[in-house]
């Protein structure tokens, strides 16, 4: 017993990254770099309109004249964008249906237990009707491989597809959103993602429509030496509801591998969008071997009035996480709601947060974030509340929370708050606590296991945030703490 | 075959020896009360019997049942039949009295062969345990210990203890802190939990408990041994006399 936590370690057993493993499949991979002859070819692989691929160049242009951004708090060595192929997608057509996908990666989702066959979660409903469908989107390294329930959506108008599959079907739509929330040189990887974007998930919900399902998509890293650039983008028309979860996973490689996203989100009018995340792509190693740099751009607008985003993340993958969901309270009485749980082992670095940019009358924003720091990982917030002139009555509330599990692993926090306006109203609390010898022995004398004892004292401490996810991504993301504090005792 | 031996143990904590060569045998259906001063070593004895970090053995021995703590993780003392009830419990912020207690019964349960109740029966079962305490049903929602009074804690103490069902259940000053009502209501507990095979082991300053759980033996502690034991009625001398006689008596 060496550690401030009491345990006998070799009891312990660690368990694998159990998504860890490659899919040996036969993949068209683009020779490393990149080039606007690269981004060319990924618009015509697309057969993109000509605006698209314009539109690609001029991002990829500007951002060949900007710098990466170093002010957050993480290391790592540079990145050579040149030594990164930018396209990687199963060999041969898209399928038309699940009939014609490769059995191969049908068994890969299957393995990571991502439902794609529709009968099957149908006939889970006769038996229990409380339990609610999930549509999936599977996007394999640059392409989407499979939407399910797509008819079903269709009958309520809501569209639920590929991006590549939105730039054909519904042009206007993504001609008039796409970039309208995260412009093309909002930032260094913003501007990256611009340029090389493959798959990722379109949505559209038409007025006064309520979603009758979840919709998800599974981001799955495979090729090697690969980035994903995936990019997302969903409406959510006045007077309508959208939950939507995001989950994603990678294999176990020595390489640090790129993952660069957009996710742009709409509200209009009295519209409402649930944005949840689990995010547990490779951490890398024990000793920060490899793993993903996980570098996002996430922002929401509640562009109309009474209109609410609210973004759930549960991060617990990627070697480095650089990710701030925003939302821009644009409309009058507006709700923006940020809720965290970002948990850092071994080596890992996250600096995560959020901003929250009032800019409406009546806008009120809340920020729960709770930081587990385990091993030699360093874990920080970083968050920014704007408070416009025109923002009259704005109010956010800000609750921090920071747990340390041994000695080696480090937190921060950085709140900004501007505030332009006397009567907005902006709460900050932080706390920093740690598993303690006396929680951990209370919890021996009962009869519970101290690797248990830590995951239950952890999930107790990220509660508030775990109440906001939808039902099944709650026990996933409570499993997957579990599984990512294997060793973080002892 | 008694059910806790404790035989001439010494015990270090921070290099500095706080126990001696403390006997005691307990046995089952019997109630001990271990009085005496602040600092003579009380918290020391329950603490290292349930196998805290930074209790050192140094020698002597501990058996429950028959079988050696010593060598023993805590929680595999805690399958062996012991339970704590702490001076100062600890608060668990977000996680449910009713998770907290479902998760200690499951692992005894995993322990001793058997499946994990089902959530539905074990609500059940914890609501009659709680009705028939007098604890408002409200205390199984809320978070551990979590901005409970001090009383409240206590009592929470006594209804792990009738949950997991030791066979020896140490009780470190339980009583402190507690008013008239707090205090009929835990000794309630501990009379609801004592039967013909298990034991309790009070720890207290006070008389006033063993007014309501009436002790079969009374074991004074002064500087790290056991200077005197007696019945019930030690008790009530120590309460008009104090300490200092017992003091006198040892002094070499």
């Amino acid at each position: 017993m060496t550690n401030n936590i009491a345990t006998t370690p070799e009891e312990l057993i660690r368990k694998e990254y159990t998504a860890g493993f490659v899919t040996d499949i036969e993949t068209e991979t683009f020779p490393p770099g990149l080039s606007e002859e690269v981004v060319r070819e990924i618009s015509r692989k697309k057969a993109e309109p000509e605006w698209l691929t314009e539109w690609r160049l001029d991002a990829l242009r500007r951002w060949e004249k900007m710098e990466e951004p170093t002010w957050a708090h993480v290391k790592f060595p540079s990145i050579d964008y040149q030594a990164i192929s930018y396209f990687a997608a199963p060999k041969g057509d898209k399928p038309k249906s699940l009939d014609e996908v490769d059995p191969e990666l049908l068994r890969t989702y299957e393995k990571l237990g991502i439902p794609l066959h529709e009968q099957k979660i149908l006939a889970g409903v006769e038996e229990e009707p409380s339990q609610p469908r999930v549509a999936v989107d599977a996007v394999f390294d640059s392409v989407s491989i499979t939407t399910t329930f797509k008819e079903t959506l269709k009958e309520h108008g809501v569209v639920f597809c590929s991006f590549s599959e939105a730039v054909q079907s519904h042009p206007d739509l993504v001609k008039k959103y796409l970039g309208s929330v995260v412009p093309k040189t909002d930032n260094f990887y913003a501007a990256l993602n611009s340029a090389v974007f493959s798959d990722g998930s379109f949505v559209y919900v038409p007025k006064g429509v309520r979603c009758p399902m979840e919709l998800s998509t599974y981001f799955r890293i495979n090729a090697e030496n690969t980035g994903q650039f995936e990019r997302t983008l969903i409406i959510a028309d006045e007077g309508s509801y959208v939950s939507y979860l995001e989950g994603c996973t990678a294999p176990m490689r020595d390489e640090n591998q790129l993952h660069a996203a957009v996710v742009e989100l709409i509200a209009l009018d009295d519209a409402q969008i649930k944005y949840s995340t689990v995010q547990n792509w490779y951490p890398g190693d024990e000793n920060g071997v490899g793993g993903i740099y996980n570098f996002v751009t996430k922002r929401g607008t509640c562009r109309g009035a009474r209109s609410h985003i609210s973004w759930t993340q549960v991060e617990t993958g990627s070697a480095i996480t650089w990710k701030y969901p925003s939302v821009i309270l644009r409309g009058d009485d507006s709700i923006g709601e940020f809720y965290s749980v970002a948990l850092t082992n071994n080596r890992q670095q996250a600096d995560t947060g959020t901003k929250m940019t009032h800019i409406g009358r009546n806008t009120k924003s809340t920020i729960v974030s709770k930081g587990i720091s385990a091993g030699h990982s360093s874990n920080a917030y970083r968050g920014l509340v704007r408070m416009n002139p025109g923002a009259r009555n704005a109010r956010n509330y800000t609750q921090c929370d920071s747990l340390l599990i041994g000695s080696e692993c480090a937190a921060h926090t950085f709140p900004y708050i501007e505030s332009r306006r006397q009567d907005a109203i902006v709460e900050h609390e932080a706390t920093t606590t740690r598993v303690s010898d006396d929680q951990l022995f209370m919890c021996r004398q009962r009869g519970i296991e101290p690797e248990k004892a830590v995951s239950m004292i952890v999930n107790g401490f990220c509660r508030d945030v775990f109440r906001e996810l939808p039902m099944e991504f709650a026990v996933e993301a409570s499993k997957l703490l579990e599984v990512s504090l294997e060793g973080a005792v002892g | 075959m008694s059910l806790l031996e404790v035989s001439d143990l010494h015990v270090k904590v921070a290099d500095r020896e706080i126990l001696n060569g403390v006997n005691l045998e307990v046995n089952p259906g019997e109630i001990h009360a271990i009085m005496g001063p602040n600092g003579s070593g009380k918290s020391t004895l329950t603490n290292t019997i349930a196998g805290q970090e930074g209790y050192i053995v140094e020698n002597g021995d501990l058996r429950l049942n028959g079988t050696s703590l010593v060598e023993l993780e805590p929680e595999e003392r805690s399958y062996a039949g012991l339970f704590l009830a702490f001076q100062y419990p600890v608060e668990i912020p977000g996680v449910t009295n009713m998770e907290f207690l479902k998760t200690a019964v499951d692992s005894h349960r995993k322990q001793r062969g058997e499946t994990a109740l089902s959530s539905v029966e074990f609500i059940k079962d914890m609501r009659a345990l709680v009705t028939k305490l007098d604890f408002n049903p409200e205390f199984l929602k809320r978070g551990v210990n979590e901005s409970f009074s001090g009383g409240e804690k206590k009592r929470n103490e006594i209804l792990q203890m009738l949950c997991l069902e030791p066979k020896v259940a140490l009780l470190d000053e339980t009583d402190s802190g507690l008013d008239i009502d707090a205090l009929q209501v835990v000794a309630k507990g501990i009379n609801e939990f004592r039967n013909s095979n298990n034991a309790v082991v009070l720890v207290t300053h006070y008389q006033r408990l063993l007014n309501h759980v009436v002790p079969d033996y009374v074991h004074v502690l002064l500087n790290g041994t056991i200077v005197k034991s007696g019945d019930a009625s030690l008790a009530l001398d120590l309460e008009r006399k104090g300490y200092a006689w017992l003091e006198q008596d040892t002094s070499p």
